[in-house]
C-alpha cells in the first residue's frame, strides 16, 4: 500500500470508528426482560468500594433477593458515597441517565416531577409488592405524593437534635448525661468547652454549600419560626425568631469566641472536625454519628444526643427529612413491581436489608440509633423492627435516651428548599464571619431574595 | 505574526499565464487534488464531529434552552422570561461585579507578575533550568489540590495559617482571608496567579529568547538602563504575545469558577465570592433552574464574544 493509500485507509477507519462510537452512544439499551422472561431493573445507591462491609451487605442482599425472586435481575449502580450529591443528581435527571429505580431526597419530588422522569406508582404500591406497606408511616408516604399520586417510596427519615461530644463535656466539667435544653444553656456549655483550647469549638455550625440555610431552617423551627408563610408564597424569616437565631450564633461566635475561627463550613468540614474531637456540640440527625465514625474516624462512645434546644424551654419544632426511591417514567408494570419488591426486601422488611441488625451488630455500623422510624407507631412492623433493634444494639442506647424521651414535633423542609438554603447561607456566613454584621440587614436581604425566588418560580 | 505563504502560491514573473482550458495533465492533477482533499477532509471529520458534539451543539442547545421552561416534564417557549428572571436575581449584579473585580485584579497581578518573572529568568545565567521547573511546578498540581493547599494551609484564619504566621512574625495584623468579604477576591487572585503563572512564564520566556540580542546591545550603547530596555526593546518585541495572552487571560478569568468553589465553598461570605460561572452552576444544579442557568450562560457568551470582537478589532488596527 502506498503512503496516500495508508492515509486514506487510516482516515476511513477513523471516520468509521467515530461513527460507530457515536452510534453506540446513541443506542438505547432496553433489556427490561430477556428471552427467559426475566425482568431486569437497575437500582442506584449501591455502596462504593471503600465501604467494604456495606457493599458486601448490599451484594448479599441482591443475591438473596434474586434467589427468592428468580424471575427478577437487579443490576446495581453506584453513584458515589453520597447517593444524592445535588449537582450529580441534577445532571443525571437532566441527562436522563437515572436508573430505573433511583434514590432521592424527600425535597426532590418537585425537581423529579419537573424533569419528567417520575413514574406514577400509586396502583403498584400495595401489600402485594410491599408486605409492610400498610405499616409505613402515612406522613412519609404523603411527602412522595403529589396531586393524589404516589411517585416514590420512603426508605429513611430523620429529625434533628443536639449532638454532643461526651468526652469533651466531661473534660469541660459538664454532665454528659444532661445535655443543654435551651440555647442559653448551649451558649454556656460552648464557652466552657472552647475554653479547653487546642482549637476546640464548643458549638459548630454550617454556613456554606446550602448546608448553612438547611441548619438555619432547623434553628428557626426551634424558635417557633418558619421559613415561608403558611400559604408558601412569601418568606417568613425576617422576624424576631429569625433575629434570635442569628443573635445566638453571633453571641457564641464573636461574643464568646466559642465556635472556632474557621467558618464557611459545609457537611464534610464540620464532621471532619467532629471526628477529630474538635467539636463540642452541633445540631444533626442521629445518623450523623455514623458518618463521624465510618467516614471521619470518630468513636461511637464519644457521642450522645439530646433534643433540639429551644430559646427558653423545649424547641417548638425540629427539622425532619429523609430519602426514598423514585421510579423512572416508562418502566413496564413488571419492572415497577420488581422494583417495589426489591425496595420492600432491602428497605422495608424488619430483619432484612437495612434492618438486618443481626448482620450489622458485629460490623462498624451502629445498631440502636433512635432513627429511622419508617413504620407508624403501634404497627406490627414497627414493633418487630424496634424489638430487633433493641436486641442487637451495638451502641449505648442511653446516649440517645434524652433525645428519645423528649420528642419534638417534626416539621418538613420548605418548598424549593435548596434554592432557599442557598440564600440563607449568606445570612449564616455573614453573622459567623463578620463581628459587625447587621442582623436586620442580613434578614431583610434574605427575605427579599427568597420572595424573588418564589415569585420567579410561581 | 506573519504567515508563511504556501510554496508556489505567488506567481513568478515571466511565467506564461496558465491556459484556462484544462489539459489531460491538469485533469489528472485535479483528480489527485480531490483525492488528497478527500483524505484531508476525512481526517477533519474527527475534529469536526468532536467540535460539533461537544462545543457547537451544546452552545446551540443552551441558546434554545434559554428561551424555554421545563415544568412537569413539559417544555414550553417563554420568550425572554428566563433572562428577566436571571437579571432580577439579587446575586446577578454581585456576581458580575465580583467577576470583573477578579478579572481586573488578575490583570494587574496575574498578568504582570509572570512577565516580570520571565524577564528575571531570562536575565539569569545560572540555574535557569531549576528555576524554570520551580516556577512551572504549581501548574503540574491538579488545580483542586493546589487550591486545597491554599485553603487549609495558607489561608487558615487562625494564627496557624501560613500567611497569618508570616504576618505575625513581621509584626503585621493578620487577616481572615477567605472569611473576610474584602480579602476574598485578592486572596483568590493570589492563589490563582501562583497556580497558573508557570505556563505564561514559559511562553514569555520563549518570546523573550527570540528578541535579537543586538537590540539590547544597541540600547545599552545608547545608554538605556534596565527599565528603558524593557520598555523600548522587550515590550515592543513581545507585543503580540503580550496581547494574545492578555486576551486569553481575560477570557479565562471571566470564567472564574473553581477558585470560589473550593476556596470559598461556593458563594463565600455573603456572596463575596459568587462569580457569574458559579451563579450559573448554582441555578442549574442547586435551584432546579437549568433554563435560567442557560440564559445566564448566553449572557456570558455574548459579553465574552463582544469583548473578544472589540479586542481583536483594536489589535488588528494597531497591527
Amino acid at each position: 500500500m502506498s503512503v496516500p493509500q495508508y492515509r486514506k485507509a487510516a482516515a476511513l477507519t477513523l471516520a468509521a470508528g467515530l461513527g460507530l462510537s457515536l452510534a453506540a452512544c446513541s443506542t438505547k439499551s432496553d433489556d427490561s426482560s430477556d428471552a427467559g422472561g426475566k425482568v431486569t431493573i437497575t437500582v442506584d445507591c449501591q455502596p462504593v468500594g471503600a465501604q467494604k462491609e456495606l457493599l458486601k451487605n448490599w451484594n448479599d442482599d441482591v443475591a438473596a433477593f434474586q434467589q427468592q425472586n428468580p424471575d427478577i435481575v437487579v443490576k446495581s449502580v453506584s453513584v458515589g458515597e453520597q447517593c444524592n450529591n445535588p449537582p450529580d443528581f441534577t445532571a443525571r435527571l437532566a441527562g436522563g441517565t437515572v436508573t430505573d429505580v433511583f434514590y432521592g431526597y424527600m425535597t426532590d419530588l418537585t425537581q423529579v416531577l419537573d424533569s419528567g422522569q417520575a413514574m406514577d406508582i400509586t396502583d403498584y404500591a400495595t401489600r402485594d409488592t410491599i408486605p409492610t406497606w400498610d405499616s409505613v408511616d402515612p406522613a412519609l408516604k404523603e411527602v412522595f405524593t403529589d396531586g393524589g399520586k404516589l411517585y416514590g417510596v420512603p426508605v429513611k427519615n430523620y429529625s434533628m437534635g443536639l449532638i454532643y461530644n461526651k468526652a469533651l463535656f466531661q473534660r469541660a466539667g459538664l454532665d454528659p448525661a444532661t445535655p443543654p435544653k435551651t440555647w442559653p444553656e448551649v451558649r454556656a456549655a460552648a464557652k466552657k468547652i472552647s475554653a479547653l483550647g487546642g482549637g476546640i469549638a464548643g458549638y459548630s455550625e454550617y454556613s456554606a454549600g446550602n448546608t448553612g440555610g438547611w441548619h438555619f431552617t432547623a434553628l428557626l423551627y426551634s424558635q417557633g419560626g418558619q421559613v415561608l408563610t403558611a400559604d408558601g408564597k412569601k418568606a417568613d424569616v425576617n422576624n424576631p425568631a429569625g433575629r434570635q437565631v442569628l443573635q445566638n450564633l453571633r453571641d457564641m461566635r464573636h461574643g464568646d469566641d466559642s465556635m472556632g475561627s474557621r467558618q464557611l463550613l459545609q457537611w464534610g468540614d464540620l464532621l471532619t472536625n467532629a471526628g477529630a474531637g474538635k467539636v463540642g456540640m452541633f445540631i444533626g440527625a442521629p445518623d450523623a454519628t455514623q458518618a463521624i465514625v465510618t467516614q471521619f474516624q470518630g468513636r461511637y462512645q464519644d457521642w450522645a444526643m439530646g433534643p433540639l434546644p429551644g430559646q427558653d424551654g423545649p424547641a417548638t419544632a425540629t427539622l425532619g427529612g429523609g430519602e426514598g426511591y423514585f421510579f423512572k417514567k416508562g418502566l413496564s408494570p413488571e419492572q415497577v413491581r420488581a422494583g417495589l419488591k426489591w425496595i420492600a426486601f432491602q428497605k422495608l422488611t424488619p430483619g432484612k436489608g437495612q434492618f438486618d441488625y443481626v448482620r450489622a451488630k458485629p460490623q462498624n455500623y451502629p445498631v440502636g440509633l433512635p432513627q429511622p422510624l419508617l413504620f407508624a407507631a403501634g404497627s406490627d412492623a414497627q414493633k418487630q423492627e424496634l424489638d430487633l433493634r433493641k436486641a442487637n444494639a451495638n451502641v449505648d442506647t442511653a446516649n440517645f435516651a434524652a433525645f428519645e424521651a423528649n420528642p419534638v414535633p417534626i416539621k418538613g423542609e420548605p418548598r424549593n428548599a435548596q434554592a432557599i438554603y442557598a440564600v440563607l447561607d449568606a445570612a449564616m456566613s455573614g453573622v459567623l464571619t463578620n463581628p459587625n454584621a447587621n442582623i436586620d440587614a442580613l434578614l431583610t436581604t434574605a427575605e427579599g431574595k427568597i420572595n424573588q425566588l418564589l415569585a420567579a418560580d410561581s | 505574526m506573519a504567515l508563511t505563504a504556501a510554496p508556489g502560491a505567488t506567481r513568478r514573473p515571466g511565467r506564461p499565464t496558465p491556459s484556462p482550458q484544462p489539459t489531460p495533465a491538469r485533469r489528472a492533477g485535479r483528480g489527485r487534488r480531490v483525492r488528497d482533499n478527500l483524505t484531508g477532509h476525512t481526517f477533519l471529520v474527527g475534529a469536526l464531529v468532536c467540535f460539533a458534539v461537544f462545543s457547537w451543539y451544546p452552545m446551540v442547545r443552551g441558546v434554545v434552552m434559554s428561551f424555554q421552561r421545563t415544568r412537569r416534564g413539559e417544555t414550553t417557549w417563554v420568550g425572554w422570561d428566563n433572562y428577566a428572571r436571571i437579571i432580577a436575581d439579587p446575586s446577578f449584579w454581585t456576581a458580575w461585579k465580583n467577576t470583573f473585580v477578579f478579572t481586573g485584579l488578575a490583570l494587574v497581578l496575574g498578568y504582570a507578575v509572570p512577565f516580570l518573572v520571565a524577564i528575571l529568568l531570562n536575565e539569569l545565567r545560572h540555574a535557569t533550568g531549576y528555576l524554570r521547573v520551580l516556577v512551572y511546578l504549581p501548574v503540574m498540581l491538579p488545580p483542586a489540590s493546589a487550591l486545597f493547599l491554599f485553603k487549609f494551609y495558607a489561608y487558615d484564619p487562625s494564627g496557624a495559617g501560613l500567611f497569618n504566621a508570616v504576618l505575625t512574625a513581621l509584626g503585621l495584623p493578620t487577616s481572615e482571608w477567605m472569611q473576610s468579604p474584602t480579602m476574598t477576591m485578592p486572596a483568590m487572585v493570589l492563589a490563582s496567579t501562583w497556580m497558573n503563572m508557570g505556563g505564561a512564564v514559559l511562553i514569555y520566556l520563549a518570546a523573550l529568547q527570540n528578541v535579537p540580542g543586538e537590540l539590547y546591545e544597541a540600547a545599552e550603547l545608547d545608554g538605556a538602563g534596565l527599565w528603558r530596555r524593557i520598555v523600548h526593546v522587550t515590550v515592543p518585541q513581545t507585543r503580540l504575545i503580550l496581547a494574545l495572552l492578555a486576551m486569553l487571560q481575560i477570557v479565562a478569568t471571566m470564567q472564574l469558577f473553581i477558585e470560589p468553589l473550593i476556596l470559598a465553598n461556593g458563594a463565600g461570605t455573603q456572596d463575596s465570592a459568587t462569580s457569574v460561572a458559579y451563579l450559573i452552576y448554582q441555578h442549574g444544579f442547586f435551584q432546579n433552574d437549568l433554563n435560567g442557568a442557560a440564559a445566564l450562560g448566553v449572557i456570558m457568551l455574548v459579553v465574552l464574544a463582544g469583548f473578544s470582537a472589540v479586542y481583536l478589532r483594536l489589535t488588528a488596527r494597531q497591527d
